[in-house]
């Protein structure tokens, strides 16, 4: 399946499955959940950062299912078809960003995700502790959602952000590695 | 023209304050008060002497600007006041340049002899910056107050901002400063 595709396919179930809710709504509830963990863990970044990858990996295990529910796609035939499923169907019904896919590796196994606009860090700015810069990835549950679905169907993956705009960066990239193929008779791995 | 900005919190701790020049008819967008760089704490004196009268203002009309509502002549200073309905407030306080001849009321002067810090060419007495109390200046501070208004906005949503703390954020200082030379 192309990309060309995949985005018509997103913008279809998009436009007529999806109940909308206020955008600020979620950025404001994302950014207190991460400004509570940032003061729970005493501004502990790398906690943060796990913590929210974590979150992120249960939201990923159900949500997997809502998503193949609601668009009604098969099985992708190879790696790419999935980071193209994942950015311009997956991304694009529950955030409403279509990501650009980009950067593979020649094995076809790794990809980045450049992410035009992120609802979840409208009006942040990161605290100016001198840390939080180098050390918070702020948006870090969608890895873990990543990782939490494909996990659900077959696929190992590993996901982190590289740049973020929130840090200075021009663009805010997210890279995705295909570990493995996890074999249908062996139990989901549990952290 | 210079300028002191002040936002204070509705529990009236100064959250953010800025001095800046004028940017219009040539101005170098530098500050240069009228007391000397020891006095400086005089334009914190004055502008927050003014909260009284703002208290008062405040109830007059139904609008969040409430234009120029204050004047300490002795240092020819003029604040104009903007609040939020959180309670915010927005003073600003600016000063004109001291005319070359004392006493002399005429804006209209060139006023490109001034001595002091040895300035380049003062704004023009035509601008924005001039009359501190005529329509085109309350204009001027109208947009201005607009615009820090909407950056606050947007700065008191961060998460990482509570309220009534002081704003650190050099995206909102640069803001800040770009309305400035933007409006005055």
């Amino acid at each position: 399946m192309s990309a060309t595709k995949a985005s018509r396919i997103g913008e279809e179930i998009w436009k007529t499955r999806i109940d909308k809710v206020n955008a600020e709504l979620v950025t404001l509830t994302y950014g207190t959940i991460v400004a509570q963990l940032c003061q729970d863990y005493n501004s502990d970044y790398q906690e943060v950062n796990k913590q929210l990858e974590k979150m992120g990996h249960n939201i990923g295990m159900r949500l997997i299912e809502d998503f193949l529910a609601k668009s009604g796609v098969g099985r992708c035939a190879n790696f790419r078809e999935t980071a193209d499923m994942i950015a311009k169907v997956g991304f694009k019904i529950f955030l409403n960003v279509a990501p650009t896919v980009t950067n593979w590796t020649s094995d076809n196994n790794q990809f980045s995700l450049i992410f035009d606009e992120n609802p979840l860090a409208d009006f942040v700015e990161l605290p100016d502790d001198g840390r939080a810069q180098d050390e918070l990835w702020f948006s870090n549950i969608l890895c873990g959602v990543l990782r939490g679905a494909l996990e659900m169907v077959q696929m190992q993956i590993e996901a982190h952000f590289v740049s973020d705009v929130l840090r200075g960066d021009d663009t805010t990239e997210m890279r995705v590695s295909l570990v493995r193929y996890i074999e249908d008779e062996m139990p989901p791995e549990e952290e | 023209m210079s300028y002191y900005f002040t936002i204070l919190s509705p529990t009236d701790t100064p959250i953010f304050n800025i001095a800046f020049g004028t940017s219009k008819g040539g101005g170098d967008g530098i500050a240069r008060f009228r007391f000397p760089d020891t006095a400086q704490y005089m334009n914190q004196f004055i502008i927050h002497s003014s909260l009284d009268i703002l208290e008062e203002a405040q109830w007059t009309n139904g609008g969040m600007y409430l234009k120029h509502i204050d004047t300490y002549p002795p240092a020819a200073a003029y604040i104009s006041a903007f609040l939020t309905p959180s309670g915010a407030r927005f003073l600003l306080l600016h000063q004109p340049p001291q005319l070359p001849t004392s006493g002399s009321s005429s804006v209209l002067g060139g006023s490109s002899l001034l001595g002091s810090s040895g300035s380049t060419t003062r704004a023009s007495s035509s601008s924005v910056a001039a009359n501190p109390t005529s329509p085109q200046t309350e204009e001027a501070v109208r947009q201005f107050m607009n615009e820090v208004y909407e950056s606050y906005v947007k700065t008191a949503m961060s998460p990482f901002y509570k309220q009534g703390m002081e704003i650190r954020s050099p995206v909102f200082r640069t803001k800040i400063t770009a309305a400035g030379k933007k409006w005055l």
